[in-house]
């Protein structure tokens, strides 16, 4: 028993294998793709293994503390940055073999042509809470 | 009637309607609404016959879900004719080899557990695991349809029904359910249904754990290690209980792992002061759990407890091999430290808290790692 995340990137993954743009897809192969991800969310509810999944918008800002009675520093979005994150994934599985089934059957979702994408999903254990026996 | 009294109801009401014909899946969803409905309804009434109050709106909860389900005419038959038979074997242990059958995979099996033979309802095991309730909902109708085909008076294995009550225990994350204090109370009432030397080993060695809880963390949750613990907050009523628990089963003769882990655990509770403890003990109770499991984990255990016995060189010694054993890094660095060579123990605390899998085991490990460095 143990939650993963899976992240899906707009940036900072390796490129894909069906590496075409969503803008350039057809209306069909959009509709299909945002269907696949329903049913493997449904999917995975059905087996017990759903906890969270949310998308994100491109666009985001950084913000910092700028001292005492100061409002927060706002700054961004950096063209430059190299890693983007598009949304996730949170699952909650028996085993890391699982995880990475799962990842994988995520990363088959279709794209341009109706062809799996092979998206490279990002995959990362959640620090979960210590064992009561540990010695 | 407090809930957990309620709840220790459950086995034997599934029980009852499961002899009466209902099948499984159906009397545990019968129980279980007969549960909600005994809290919302026993406040301002208590019944003098809890079991029997229970056993009766279950029952009608049965019919009525049978009686609407017209697609399955087949169950009609059941209605009226509910001789009830004499349980062959005590209900509550079927039961208990029932959710933990093989077949279903250890989360499941843990879920189905706290549910049937627990009593706790979904958005409570949910919330325990932190879990949506849908998903747990999904995950225990699953395990159900799993085991629907197993017969309830199959005899089954004890040592299965060990392992899911261990992870309770174990694994079980902490929120408004106690999950430490329900899996003793579901190792007690298994206790009670059935004598066995490894039941009572488990028994023991959670209640040798569950005495130390108070001094085991900071109030802020951060971990405090065995030697540094304040042993005036252990729970020497637990501690009695669970030594007493131990010597009679150790007296059977038919040791188990969760008997030798219990010794251990023992000899722990044992030592007024950390430097009192009997290591030369301890290790010898690890040679009787390397030769029961084989399992590397309770080798590196093994080498940590020959540090304390023989020093840091016999237990650098016995780590040989264990490289891939997680918590290895750990291990490595305070007995490098022990050792005296304080500038590799740091890195590997900082390197075993790279590869640490839980908060709390990180932030103990980065502080040692920086305790180090600008000592």
């Amino acid at each position: 028993m143990a939650k993963y995340l899976l992240l899906k990137h707009y940036r900072g993954a390796p490129a894909p294998a069906n590496d075409v743009p969503m803008d350039q897809w057809t209306q069909e192969e959009i509709t299909a793709h945002v269907q696949y991800m329903s049913d493997f969310a449904d999917r995975l509810e059905k087996t017990g293994e759903f906890v969270d999944g949310q998308a994100l918008a491109p666009e985001g800002t950084f913000v910092r503390y700028d001292g005492e009675g100061r409002p927060p520093v706002t700054d961004g979005p950096f063209a430059e940055t190299k890693d983007l994150i598009a949304g996730w994934m949170v699952i909650d599985v028996d085993s890391y073999e699982r995880a990475v089934e799962l990842a994988g059957e995520l990363s088959a979702a279709p794209g341009a042509g109706g062809e799996p994408i092979h998206e490279w999903l990002e995959l990362r254990p959640f620090l979960a809470h210590p064992p009561t026996i540990t010695e | 009637m407090n809930e957990a009294l309620l709840r220790g109801l459950t086995p034997g009401v599934i029980g009852v309607l499961v002899r009466r014909g209902a099948d499984f899946a159906a009397a545990e969803d019968a129980v279980q609404d007969a549960l909600l409905e005994a809290v919302r309804a026993w406040a301002a009434d208590p019944p003098r016959d809890p079991k029997g109050w229970l056993i009766t709106v279950a029952w009608n909860r049965f019919l009525d879900a049978t009686r609407a389900n017209t697609a399955r005419r087949r169950r009609e038959d059941l209605v009226e004719p509910a001789p009830e038979s004499t349980p062959a074997v005590d209900d509550t242990l079927q039961l208990y080899f029932l959710c933990a059958h093989p077949s279903l995979t250890p989360s499941s099996a843990v879920a189905l557990t706290l549910r049937a033979v627990g009593g706790l309802t979904t958005r409570q095991i949910a919330q325990a695991y932190l879990v949506p309730e849908a998903t747990m909902a999904q995950r225990i109708s699953r395990a159900k349809r799993t085991v629907s085909t197993v017969r309830f008076d199959q005899p089954g294995d004890v040592a299965t029904v060990l392992r899911v009550l261990y992870l309770v225990f174990n694994e079980g994350y902490s929120g408004d359910i106690d999950l430490a204090a329900e899996a003793i109370r579901l190792v007690r009432q298994l206790a009670a249904a059935i004598d066995h030397p490894e039941v009572a080993g488990l028994l023991a060695l959670m209640l040798l754990h569950h005495a130390r809880r108070p001094s085991r963390t900071t109030p802020d949750g951060s971990l405090v290690p065995l030697a540094a613990q304040d042993r005036e907050l252990w729970d020497t009523h637990l501690i009695a209980e669970g030594v007493a628990i131990l010597q009679a089963a150790l007296a059977r003769d038919q040791l188990g792992e969760f008997q030798a882990q219990a010794a251990i655990a023992a000899l722990h509770a044992d030592a007024l002061a950390a430097e009192e403890t009997d290591w030369v003990q301890i290790v010898e109770w690890y040679d009787e759990l390397v030769r029961l499991t084989n399992s590397p984990v309770v080798r590196l255990n093994r080498a940590v407890a020959v540090g304390e016995a023989d020093g840091a060189r016999a237990g650098l010694a016995a780590l040989v091999g264990l490289e891939s054993v997680p918590r290895y890094l750990a291990v490595a660095a305070y007995l490098h430290e022990r050792d005296g060579d304080a500038e590799l123990a740091a890195r590997l605390y900082a390197e075993a808290a790279a590869k640490a899998s839980n908060l709390a085991e990180r932030d103990y490990l980065v502080r040692q790692a920086a305790r180090l460095n600008s000592g």
